[in-house]
């Protein structure tokens, strides 16, 4: 784990708003227990639907690390095999209309920043896509600036807390938490529930 | 900004420290554990070195990978067999108690902690399992986590969480016959949408809620995720009370008087500030079935489909997908809708009052022919209350299995599941491609009544025809 300032690589697109966590990892590939492996799975009913169509199948796309995609991106089981799946896939960093919260917080826990950009940039950004799947991309976690390599470029916005959290490094929560345990204990002596009401 | 809220004084109460990136530290109370999304979380915590910090406030079950038919061990399936050996292994390394299989105790992780008394008004709640939210109709604050966060939980017993806005659902009146609490709450996802409530806590309140049993309250409370909100409450009150009163974990004695003093103060106060209000009335709200592929494409049980061009045009591309899905005509009625398997269960709706609500639509009538119908119980006690009532018999006498507890053709770990393109009226909360097994499977949400409805008459069917006098609502 460090710091994440940006990233730099291909880009793919899945269409469509409200796209769940089992569509992204259907539940019978839950029955593990590590996420090893997970990145073959991903999107596999999808996949299988349009054999050879789907865009995570496409040629171009097997070196993507950006995946952008519309609204609610992530909703339903707050299963991590899912941003896990994405990630073992390839997947480094999410350009999305909206996103789902447990799914959210799920990526940042991988250092997997989830960018937001309006309803038309992102439309616009996946119609790049479809003509030009080999465009190169890069983003900055400074400026939130997507630059493709034919000189497009996109705003994109990230939350101030998940931003300095991967810009400093400290995307992963436990070590933070683990430094306040007297402060922790101390309120759980003042909850009534612990203490006999 | 919301102030005065019950989320608000729960939020303030468990608040341990700000943390640098601008999210505060929030201390958990409860803390429930379950085979699916634990082992890696444990695997790190080992990597790490790390204890689990509270063992006495994490509790765990079995639900998502048991088998239905037989529980004997070892399971016929090696991959489940071996998540249930890896959270007896975790849990006796770490001194937390598991309610296995043939406790007494065991079932879906959100039926056994409210049965067990174990979740109170005004503690904080997380699980590995988007339908934690169902422990707030208690008054708390519960959602659903990642493992990374499960990890964080077992190392510290709390959370890096951002605070929520507060909405609060008024309903006003009171429920038909024939409606329930499931019906509300679609009826509620249907018109908020699915992503409504993404960064609001939903606060169920007015008449109607009130009106509603503890059973009831769970099942509203429970759906608040596939609104969007990752937690929903309700606040605590005489049935909340009630409800908690003599379960094993409750307070009892001097405590429980306390106790009751302090739930109280917690509900949200008459000059409670929300940052958002929707209102409803509940007497206009019909038994609800989705049509599509989320659960807010849901309809009355008396409507027609929708069309595309009576769709708003951000929701077209949805709409045409799940009619391409789920081979639905637009315009076409909802009832009458034939169905292949009906299935009754569910951390939604797999409680005492729910199979009751079936049951009584299910006595001295039959499954019609060709249909598949079976009820799994939320829990081991849910199976002995249910049992010593006489329900499994009037469910088998009409035609149903009656199966063992756990989470079963909800999302289908196990070996419940959909084949092919059958289509089922669930009594469980999501209609996701895929969810219940099949990856090209069909699903209609409704309440576990509008399934045995379905199961009777062989196709979606308006369960206040079929029983003009229905007994009390869950």
């Amino acid at each position: 784990m460090g710091p994440i300032k940006g990233l730099r690589g291909r880009a793919v697109a899945v269409a469509g708003d409200d796209i769940d966590t089992d569509r992204i990892i259907p539940a019978r590939f839950l029955k593990c227990i590590t996420f090893e492996g997970l990145g073959r799975q991903v999107f596999a009913d999808d996949r299988a639907e349009r054999p050879g169509s789907h865009p995570f199948d496409q040629p171009e796309a097997q070196a993507a690390s950006l995946l952008v995609v519309n609204r609610n991106f992530g909703c339903g089981s707050s299963r991590e095999h899912a941003p896990q799946a994405l990630m073992r896939w390839g997947i480094r960093a999410v350009v999305g209309e909206s996103f789902a919260e447990i799914f959210y917080g799920n990526c940042l826990a991988l250092g997997i920043p989830c960018f937001t950009a309006p309803h038309d940039g992102v439309l616009n950004l996946q119609a790049a896509l479809v003509a030009d799947p080999t465009l190169e991309f890069v983003v900055c976690l400074d400026t939130l600036l997507l630059q493709a390599s034919d000189g497009q470029r996109w705003q994109l916005e990230l939350q101030q807390g998940p931003r300095m959290m991967l810009l400093s490094g400290q995307w992963d929560a436990t070590s933070q938490l683990l430094a306040h345990g007297p402060e922790l204990e101390r309120l759980a002596g003042t909850l009534p529930y612990l203490n006999g009401f | 900004m919301s102030s005065g809220t019950l989320y608000d004084k729960v939020w303030d109460l468990h608040r341990v420290s700000e943390l640098p990136g601008g999210s505060t530290q929030l201390f958990i109370g409860l803390h429930l554990i379950h085979e699916v999304t634990s082992p890696q979380a444990f695997a790190a915590l080992n990597d790490l070195g790390l204890r689990v910090r509270h063992p006495e406030l994490t509790v765990a079950t079995v639900d998502h990978i048991v088998p239905t038919t037989s529980q004997a061990r070892p399971f016929a399936d090696p991959l489940a067999e071996q998540m249930l050996a890896t959270l007896e292994r975790n849990c006796a390394e770490h001194g937390i108690a598991l309610h296995g299989i043939g406790s007494g105790r065991q079932g879906i992780v959100h039926v056994i902690a409210p049965e067990l008394g174990l979740t109170q008004p005004g503690m904080t709640v997380a699980c590995g399992d988007s339908h934690t939210s169902t422990h707030g109709a208690f008054g708390a604050i519960a959602f659903g986590i990642g493992t990374s966060q499960v990890r964080d939980v077992l190392a510290s017993q709390s959370l890096a969480m951002g605070k929520l806005k507060v909405r609060r659902i008024w309903v006003d009146g009171q429920l038909q016959s024939g409606v329930y609490a499931k019906d509300l709450v679609l009826h509620v996802i249907r018109t908020l949408g699915v992503k409504g409530g993404v960064g609001y806590a939903y606060e169920f309140a007015g008449p109607a809620i009130e009106a509603l049993s503890m059973e009831g309250r769970m099942t509203l409370c429970n759906m608040a995720i596939e609104g969007g909100a990752r937690c929903g409450y309700v606040n605590p009150d005489r049935t909340t009370f009630e409800a908690l009163r003599g379960r094993p974990c409750a307070p009892a004695g001097g405590a429980w008087d306390r106790a009751v003093a302090w739930w109280s103060s917690l509900a949200s106060g008459p000059d409670a500030k929300f940052d958002d209000e929707v209102r409803f009335d509940a007497a206009a709200i019909p038994p609800t079935v989705t049509w599509g592929i989320t659960p807010g494409q849901g309809i009355g049980v008396d409507e027609a489909l929708p069309t595309l061009e009576q769709t708003h045009p951000d929701e077209r591309p949805l709409a045409q997908e799940a009619y391409r899905y789920m081979d639905l005509q637009p315009g076409k009625p909802i009832a009458g809708t034939p169905v292949d398997v009906c299935f009754i269960g569910s951390c939604t709706n797999g409680r005492l009052s729910d199979l009751q609500a079936a049951a009584a639509v299910a006595k001295g009538r039959q499954v019609a022919p060709g249909i598949k119908a079976f009820v799994v119980p939320g829990s081991e006690q849910v199976a002995a209350a249910a049992e010593a009532e006489g329900l499994d018999r009037v469910f088998l006498a009409a035609g149903f299995e009656w199966r063992e507890p756990g989470c079963s053709m909800c999302l289908a770990m196990n070996p419940d599941r959909l084949e092919g393109r059958q289509i089922s009226a669930s009594s469980s909360n999501r209609n996701f491609k895929g969810r219940q097994g099949s990856a090209s499977g069909r699903t209609l949400l409704m309440s576990p009544a509008m399934v045995a409805a379905a199961a009777i008459a062989g196709k979606v069917s308006d369960v206040r025809r079929l029983l003009p006098t229905m007994p009390g609502q869950p």
